[in-house]
């Protein structure tokens, strides 16, 4: 077997590993538990009241606009973070770096404020 | 020196005069989008047209600058390894420089015909030109891989800008699910390059190749596989058979000058990346890719040319001849070696040109319903100077003698002759010959004397406005057309100059 093939032993055994303890506990439960369904137990679980419409609904398209932005955001933490943590290494130069790429992240808020995309109406 | 995580984290030294093209461009495009977006209605309608014909000349000047500093310095690599400075760069940064301009020059009064002038059409340009430019300099796979895909996001937007047009969303859909396919085999390509090489750095794949004189790698399977799956990426982009299905669609689709930038500048980055990684990376192991290059290219020239034949709306026809035009391309990409890049460099140099200006004389017929051949009728007759341009433009597409195309379908073709692939050089001149009926019969159709009358008015046809941007634009590229034709040595300087290419 090739060095290559071997490191992915190790993503074999955990899979395997996974797939068996996952298994494992669904399993005894599945025999130890009682069993007696009944209609009110069988419904979709939806924060403890019944369920109201079909689940074939539309989403408003503005929602989009919103993941769009949330991922700006997110992107921008991603990096934030650990830049942060490590910035005394980095120096003037990390410093600098971060401080252009918020502010290109800025810039796109900006574009996005004035053209109407966080009124709601 | 300070240890990061128990590495040395040393600020990589940046040479910024270096970056300028990208700099400018990037700093061009957020200007147009937060001024315009800030000042809103007080914002002038020409405001964002100026700022990206300014930034495509400034590239452009940057452009000449860095082709000297080359010359008297030597090529360089910059940003540790990630970007290379060189003749190559360098060239294609001028193409797309030119092609910018060029499209800004003939969007500005197509745009506000077709009422789709807005801030945001110039960002996208100057955006999608920043990824073609880093993607002709890239020196790391996964480098080029951020400017393909800083293009293509432009470019799927640019698509859709006629939203209203079903076509244009037809065209958009189509390229961004194409193309997003496509970049997904590219990034499997890397990976297995970097599984098979241990690095995604194109000088150090390069060197571990020629270590092993035998150049049999460990997983050579992985390897090939890799050669395979970055090829369909790149050939997705550079419209060949048979990834081609997205183009013809669209071109059409597409606003006229997009199409333009499409198969001028988009293609060149896609031929850049395709000869850095394929000629430059793996020059070693040629014999492996070279044959699939070469059956590449004979069926994209007899599916492009076979195609446009019976096509009737120009802009499909030109789509499928720009696919032809690929396929002359990879006749001198498969050759590898450096006449047959050169010879490839000279053709997209002089294309783009040839294109450009054909899309540029199309967005002065362009309507709403298309644009079939008979609404080209008499074109000539009306506008006799843009009528000779397009049949310039088009006789250069043929490979007529006195024009750019010649030249350049001789040198690719010449290239093929001397590696002594013999069935391709027979293969594409004897298509060259049947391709040019497709031009003849659009000359035949635009000189003929309009006889046709307009179905509602009773107006006859074809006597377009010809805007003072769109003009000049389209003689400048008719005048590029004639003078390579005329002296072509100049420009066969320069793409051989630009061969050595350098590896961060």
């Amino acid at each position: 077997m090739s060095d290559l093939l071997r490191s992915y032993l190790t993503i074999a055994i955990f899979s395997g590993a996974a797939i068996f303890m996952a298994g494992m506990m669904l399993g005894i439960a599945r025999v130890l538990r009682p069993r007696h369904p009944n209609r009110e137990k069988l419904i979709a679980y939806e924060s403890g009241v019944d369920p109201v419409g079909g689940e074939w609904v539309q989403s408003q398209v503005r929602y989009y606009i919103f993941a769009v932005l949330f991922v700006l955001f997110d992107v921008e933490a991603v990096f934030l973070f650990p830049w942060a943590v490590r910035l005394e290494t980095y120096g003037g130069f990390g410093l600098v770096e971060m401080i252009v790429f918020i502010g290109i992240l800025a810039l796109g808020l900006a574009y996005a404020w004035r053209k109407g995309v966080l009124r709601w109406s | 020196m300070i240890p990061v995580l128990g590495q040395v984290f040393t600020a990589p030294s940046i040479d910024w005069w270096a970056l300028a093209p990208q700099l400018i461009l990037l700093g061009a495009a957020l200007l147009i989008l937060v001024v315009s977006a800030l000042l809103a209605e007080r914002c002038p309608a020409w405001f964002s047209g100026v700022v990206a014909l300014v930034a495509g000349a400034g590239v452009f000047v940057s452009g000449f600058y860095l082709w000297y500093d080359i010359r008297d310095s030597g090529p360089r690599s910059i940003v540790s390894g990630a970007l290379s400075l060189d003749g190559f760069a360098v060239l294609f940064t001028l193409l797309v420089a030119v092609a910018v301009v060029m499209t800004v020059l003939v969007a500005d009064a197509y745009l506000e015909r077709e009422h789709m002038d807005s801030p945001e059409f110039h960002a996208l340009l100057l955006l999608a030109a920043t990824g073609a430019i880093v993607m002709a300099s890239a020196s790391d796979l996964i480098v080029l891989f951020l400017g393909l895909e800083s293009l293509s996001i432009g470019l799927y937007v640019m698509a859709a800008m006629q939203f209203r047009r079903e076509e244009a969303q037809e065209a958009a859909m189509k390229y961004f699910i194409l193309g997003a396919f496509s970049s997904a085999f590219f990034l499997y390509g890397i990976a297995m390059v970097y599984g098979s090489t241990g690095s995604t750095g194109l000088a150090h794949a390069r060197d571990y190749l020629n270590r092993l004189d035998t150049a049999i790698v460990d997983q050579p399977w992985m390897l090939m596989l890799g050669f395979a799956l970055l090829l369909v990426g790149l050939a997705f982009k550079v419209a060949a058979v048979p990834f081609h299905f997205w183009a013809p669609d669209v071109y059409q689709g597409s606003p006229a000058p997009v199409s333009g930038f499409m198969a001028s500048a988009a293609k060149a980055a896609g031929f850049a990346a395709m000869l850095r990684i394929f000629f430059v990376a793996f020059g070693q192991s040629r014999t492996d890719w070279s044959p699939v290059l070469g059956v590449l290219a004979v069926v994209t020239l007899v599916v492009g040319v076979v195609m446009a034949i019976i096509q009737t709306d120009l802009k499909r026809m030109i789509a499928f001849s720009s696919i032809a035009h690929a396929g002359y391309i990879l006749v001198g990409v498969q050759a590898g070696t450096s006449e047959g890049t050169a010879a490839a460099l000279f053709y997209l140099f002089s294309y783009s040109l040839m294109v450009l200006g054909t899309f540029a004389v199309i967005s002065l017929v362009q309507w709403q319903d298309g644009q079939p051949l008979d609404r080209f009728e008499g074109l000539a007759d009306r506008r006799p100077l843009i009528g000779f341009a397009l049949t310039v433009f088009l006789l250069g597409q043929a490979g007529v003698p006195l024009t750019s195309g010649f030249i350049a379908k001789f040198l690719v073709i010449k290239a093929a002759v001397d590696e002594r692939t013999w069935w391709l050089a027979i293969a594409a001149m004897v298509i060259s010959a049947a391709g040019a009926y497709i031009y003849l019969r659009v000359i035949f159709a635009i000189w003929r004397r309009p006889g046709a009358v307009d179905e509602e008015g009773g107006e006859p046809v074809a006597a377009p406005v010809v805007p003072p941007a769109s003009g000049f634009a389209i003689l400048g590229a008719m005048a590029f057309t004639l003078v390579v034709g005329f002296v072509p040595q100049f420009l066969i300087e320069f793409a051989r100059d630009a061969v050595p290419v350098l590896l961060g």
